[in-house]
């Protein structure tokens, strides 16, 4: 296999408050090869957005990096300083947020923030920015580009200003795209354009994607291995196919289980009992054995195991088998 | 099965015209906005029927139109056999009026802040005059929160036991129709499953009817007795889940389907659909969705297709969706 284009090692993000330490990141470990698309699932506050910032050195204080590695392309950049970070955020790492219209500047139009992207990262003439950023929002479907350089962002609708933030975060041809929750807020058809556009510039361009969102159904047709966050672990990392099908953890299996897509033709949905504990009133042991339907001894007292140390897909003590998985969902 | 709402042939129009001073310097026409035109529908009672389109489809002005927020512009919306807007005997008005209530789509901006959750959830049946002692804490307990809860302000829950108390509030007034405004797109799936849960509980125990609006195929699906597809402010199919989701006959409807993700969609490339909803303001001409529309004639640009039933309790608004299915 070819060097992964972001590996993050062992990375603990801290926020100290008067409460004592939080740790909305908690030893997480992954890596994403060129061309591949990393889902990121779980329910707010499981850390998948913090996890996000951490790699783009955009954590705002107090939370910071406490321990772990970030390699992008081999080179380490967690402990970069705040302008040699400047430099790979934009250039190496392109970030597309939630919200298009928070992340646009209303006052620019959306030529002049192309190009000012392009002129900071790639050192050409301005005429040359010019073309390049026409030729960005033209790969990214937007109609008669050339004339609409000049159009501010409120001039478009919520589905171009998201192409337009896809362009501007591709425009200096980052080896790796983080995009949090880029179809959220958009409408199911526009949303089908965006991940289609999405999958064929990663396709095209051979640069990984960090997807994350809480749309099952978006990871399934995106992403081509997926990770599944709860309360700041790696619950479980796989293929797509094997953690959405076969879920080994046992929070994986609840979390498919209650999207109303898996109950069909149920009159009930499946619920995991309760709620995602508070970061500051973590149980003790495995994060998720007051939810779990298969608790042990084990669960109660000793933290789950670190993915890695335990089967290699799932941070459980008792990872499911084939045969035991949908016991629980009954 | 009676029908509890009756909507014919109901139409908003927005006046979305500059100010009109602006109007005569610049030489500017009026400018109106459609945001429902001739939607017709019954809810029978005890069941649940859904509205569902994406943003600007129209489904948010029905719903409040239904629970009387907003006036029609034309067309009628009669709730137990009274007109709202035009009923005169004060008394008729008021024992309708506590029997709808509505649960909005944020329980963050729904919840008065400054208010005890126990006066929350009294309100309605303070604002009808009805006894409230020990309402709230029989209501908390029945939407899986505790009775302890009625001294708590709102920010001390999570979103989804926010929605519960909103659950509850809506209870207070014992109403026969509740409409759900988006009610669980503000939530995590996990949670999003308990409020689902909790509201089929709750439907069948108090003979509740649900409109429920919502842009989530997969939860409409769950939910709904019955499915009303609307596109730019018009109903274009209306059928029920199993019929809608095994043989959408509207190609709206299949569009939407087809872009709707699947769990089990791995790697699937779909051709996404062309082009986005057409502005309001100047809706297109004859059929709405005929621009985006991969079966299109010419006759669809010139006239508007009226929604006809089609083979049995299902209705299309579509020109070609008899020939299509034969």
């Amino acid at each position: 296999m070819s060097q992964p284009v972001l590996s993050v090692r062992d990375l603990i993000v801290e926020i100290p408050t008067r409460n004592g330490l939080l740790k909305p990141v908690d030893g997480v470990s992954y890596d994403i090869a060129p061309g591949e698309i990393l889902g990121v699932v779980g329910e707010s506050g499981a850390g998948k957005s913090m996890t996000g910032n951490a790699v783009i050195g955009l954590l705002d204080r107090p939370a910071r990096i406490a321990s772990g590695e970030i390699y992008l392309g081999g080179e380490r950049i967690d402990n970069l300083s705040l302008s040699q970070l400047r430099r790979y955020r934009g250039k190496q790492i392109g970030m597309v947020f939630q919200d298009p219209l928070t992340s646009l500047n209303p006052l620019l139009p959306i030529g002049d923030q192309l190009t000012e992207t392009i002129l900071e990262h790639l050192g050409v003439s301005s005429a040359e920015a010019e073309k390049r950023a026409i030729r960005a929002l033209e790969e990214v479907g937007i109609p008669a580009a050339a004339e609409r350089i000049g159009s501010y962002p409120h001039e478009f609708s919520g589905g171009m200003r998201q192409r337009v933030v896809i362009a501007l975060a591709l425009c200096a041809e980052p080896s790796l795209v983080i995009a949090d929750e880029p179809t959220t807020a958009l409408d199911v058809s526009v949303q089908a354009q965006i991940t289609s556009l999405l999958k064929r510039l990663c396709r095209e361009r051979g640069m990984a994607v960090m997807l994350v969102t809480h749309d099952m159904g978006v990871i399934a047709e995106t992403a081509d291995r997926v990770a599944v966050m709860y309360a700041g672990k790696l619950a479980e990392l796989g293929d797509v196919r094997d953690v959405i099908t076969t879920p080994r953890h046992p929070y994986t299996e609840g979390l498919m289980g209650s999207t109303p897509l898996a109950s069909k033709g149920k009159s009930r949905l499946h619920q995991i009992p309760g709620n995602m504990p508070r970061l500051g009133n973590l149980p003790a042991g495995c994060a998720f054995h007051p939810r779990c339907p298969y608790t042990q001894e084990k669960c109660r007292e000793e933290p789950g195991p670190r993915l890695k140390t335990c089967d290699g897909r799932a941070a459980c003590w008792y990872p499911l088998a084939g045969a035991q998985a949908g016991q629980g969902v009954a | 099965m009676s029908s509890l709402v009756s909507v014919r042939a109901l139409t908003r129009v927005f006046d979305v015209s500059k100010p009109w001073l602006n109007r005569v310097l610049e030489r500017l026409p009026k400018r109106k906005l459609t945001a429902v035109s001739d939607v017709s529908f019954e809810v029978a009672e005890n069941t649940v029927y859904a509205l569902v389109g994406e943003s600007g489809s129209g489904k948010s002005t029905i719903g409040k139109m239904v629970v009387g927020l907003l006036p029609p512009s034309d067309g009628i919306v009669e709730i137990e056999g009274v007109n709202l807007a035009t009923e005169t005997d004060a008394a008729k008005i008021d024992t309708v009026r506590s029997d709808i209530q509505m649960i909005f789509q944020d329980p963050y901006a729904s919840l008065n802040p400054r208010w005890k959750v126990g006066n929350i959830i009294e309100e309605p049946a303070v604002a009808n005059g009805d006894p409230t002692d020990g309402l709230a804490e029989k209501l908390l307990e029945q939407v899986g929160l505790s009775a302890s809860d009625v001294d708590k302000f709102p920010h001390e829950f999570s979103g989804g036991q926010r929605q519960r108390i909103c659950v509850a509030r809506a209870l207070a007034s014992e109403p026969k129709l509740i409409v759900c405004d988006e009610p669980t797109s503000a939530l995590d799936v996990s949670v999003q499953a308990q409020v689902l849960n909790l509201m089929s509980d709750l439907k069948d125990e108090f003979g509740l009817t649900y409109l429920f609006i919502s842009h989530d195929l997969t939860v409409i699906q769950h939910m709904a007795d019955r499915i009303g597809v609307l596109y730019l402010g018009r109903l274009v199919e209306e059928a029920s889940p199993d019929a809608l989701f095994d043989s959408p006959k509207h190609p709206y409807t299949q569009m939407l389907l087809e872009a709707a993700p699947r769990m089990d969609g791995f790697g699937r490339e779909v051709d996404p659909p062309e082009g986005e909803i057409p502005d309001p303001i100047n809706p297109p001409t004859g059929c709405a969705f005929h621009p985006r529309c991969p079966i299109a004639i010419e006759r669809c640009a010139r006239e508007r297709p009226q929604l006809e039933t089609l083979g049995g309790s299902r209705r299309v608004a579509c020109f070609l969706a008899e020939t299509e299915s034969a």
